[in-house]
């Protein structure tokens, strides 16, 4: 048979292998230097930025969970300009393609991230719309299909770059908003951020994390994101980012069967910082195995009942 | 640097009868001798995990790294449970850790905050080690500081050996005697700030070394922060979250911002 190759195309942009390595889990890339290089990923989707720099939440901002854990991290980050003049050149420079992550308190903040953004070499703008841990913003602007096609439409008037809206699984119909995205214009989408989960401490009767509530992520949540992309590749054609979960190459191949065109990874990684290039491994054997030579070939490939 | 080590369990045994604290030898070689005083080892602790355990390294040697350490959860547990030659998968040596200092310097811990302490106790010409336990039952590992020339005084919160008080009395009577270069402090939070706080008014340089729930432990996730005082370029204060896991564990005391 002829060679495999782990290349997608995604949404106009081709990454080298399906696998990306997903917004707050692995900072600006520097910091899995030691295991992988950024540049050996398919992408690297760097922690989500803001207009102006983020304190971030209290600690406790972390608390595990049975097959998980809960963050409240409140999106600590040193403001879109910061990334683009310390962070962004040498990520180019080392030839990662960049997913740049981006929140905000309103509609204008969005733009206007994005507007500076347009105006580097990131490869992606992912638009967190799903951000359980602030306040004000984040997960409000993803919960309401109204609002999700408005700020979708809005931010991709302020930029060029190829726009992926990341949704939220705290929702009661997740392909709504889905729909809403792709009508305002999104050229993909990445699902699914956390899923909104507390935690108590017995002694003290306090909740572990200092914000009280906080996201669940890691393989307690790998069904339901299977369930949701799953949903949603039957509901839009965009080109799908698959995440929540996933700790294996073959949890990596059920979420592309389920219909992603590639994968994020996390939680996982924080235990085996190898994780990434360990999926991409494997999932180059599985081809090898079952005689596929593009991963697109197992993109939605689910056959239900 | 950051290494992936699968280290060889050479013992693991409990350290007193009355309290769940185990004293873990792990044969771990490219850890062993890149580790510097005050850092961490990561440590996977087994199924039904979804995050590694942060452990204070207490020495090294040759090989290997000693851990002392209290079993509080399932992890600690699953580590606990472990036997000789049993197999460990570590990160580390993680962070930041304790800066050597000449001239007399102190080790002033609380509970299972001694550990951390011993390296760079070993590390100093000429360390003093101030302890404080809630009570004679808990007083432990003392020869491990004894051995290397460090002499150790002793306080217990109920006066069940030793003087009855805190920690922080001993420090105080030592500061006032003066001739104090350093001061190297691990224990409960409200301890360490009151160590911090007596040593700026003595005007005592104070290394502090902190803990929080900890997820990657590489610096990529942010969740195990410690809010600190910092100076931009133009010498205007703010506030500032730091991880525990690269910036720190061990961190200036003047820098932290204790609440």
């Amino acid at each position: 048979m002829k060679a495999i190759d782990l290349s997608v195309n995604f949404a106009g942009v081709t990454l080298k292998n399906p696998v990306v390595t997903v917004s707050g889990t692995c900072g600006f890339g520097e910091e899995y230097a030691p295991f992988y290089k950024p540049s050996e990923l398919g992408a690297i989707a760097v922690k989500g930025m803001t207009l102006a720099p983020r304190l971030g939440n209290p600690p406790p901002r972390i608390a595990e969970t049975p097959a998980g854990i809960l963050n409240s991290i409140g999106l600590q980050n040193p403001g879109v300009d910061a990334f683009v003049e310390n962070e962004l050149p040498r990520l180019k420079a080392e030839g990662a393609c960049v997913i740049a992550n981006i929140s905000g308190s309103t509609i204008a903040d969005y733009c206007k991230v994005a507007e500076i953004l347009s105006e580097t070499d990131v490869d992606f703008i992912e638009m967190n719309i799903s951000c359980p841990n602030v306040k004000e913003g984040g997960v409000a602007f993803g919960t309401n299909a109204k609002t999700v096609n408005e700020i979708t439409s809005e931010v991709k008037k302020h930029t060029n770059k190829p726009l992926i809206v990341k949704l939220s699984p705290n929702v009661t119909d997740i392909t709504e908003m889905a729909r809403a995205a792709e009508a305002g214009g999104a050229n993909a989408l990445s699902l699914i951020n956390t899923l909104l989960g507390m935690r108590i401490d017995l002694k003290t009767r306090r909740p572990i994390l200092h914000n009280n509530v906080g996201g669940l992520s890691g393989p307690a949540v790998f069904p339901v994101a299977v369930r949701m992309v799953w949903q949603v590749r039957n509901a839009v054609s965009l080109p799908l980012l698959g995440m929540g979960g996933i700790a294996s190459a073959e949890d990596a191949i059920e979420m592309l069967i389920a219909g992603a065109d590639a994968i994020g990874v996390g939680t996982a990684m924080f235990a085996n910082p190898n994780l990434p290039m360990e999926i991409a491994d494997g999932i180059a054997k599985y081809m090898e195995a079952n005689s596929i030579e593009h991963v697109a070939d197992i993109s939605a490939t689910v056959q239900p009942w | 640097m950051n290494y992936k080590d699968n280290g060889k369990v050479l013992q693991n045994r409990r350290i007193i009868d009355g309290a769940q604290l185990y004293d873990m030898l792990i044969e771990c070689p490219e850890i062993a001798h890149n580790a510097e005083p005050g850092q961490i080892v990561h440590i996977a602790c087994g199924e039904g995990t979804t995050l590694r355990r942060p452990i204070s390294i207490c020495e090294t040697a040759g090989d290997c790294v000693r851990l002392c350490y209290e079993v509080r959860g399932k992890g600690t547990k699953w580590m606990a449970e472990r036997r000789e030659g049993d197999t460990v998968s570590l990160l580390g040596a993680l962070g930041h850790g304790f800066t050597p200092r000449d001239g007399k310097v102190l080790l002033v811990g609380g509970g299972i905050g001694i550990y951390p302490l011993l390296s760079i106790g070993k590390t100093c010409q000429n360390a003093k080690a101030l302890f404080g336990f809630r009570n004679v039952s808990l007083i432990n590992s003392l020869e491990l500081f004894e051995n290397n020339g460090i002499e150790t005084s002793v306080i217990t919160d109920d006066g069940s050996s030793g003087r009855k008080g805190f920690v922080t009395e001993l420090l105080r009577d030592e500061l006032t005697a003066g001739g104090v270069s350093q001061v190297y402090v691990c224990g409960p939070k409200p301890m360490m700030a009151v160590v911090a706080k007596l040593c700026a008014g003595f005007g005592v340089d104070c290394q502090v070394s902190m803990e929080e729930r900890m997820g990657c432990g590489v610096g990529a996730c942010l969740a195990c922060v410690c809010k600190t005082m910092f100076r931009d370029n133009e010498g205007a204060e703010g506030e500032k979250y730091k991880r525990v896991c690269v910036d720190g564990p061990v961190f200036d005391a003047k820098e932290i911002i204790w609440e």
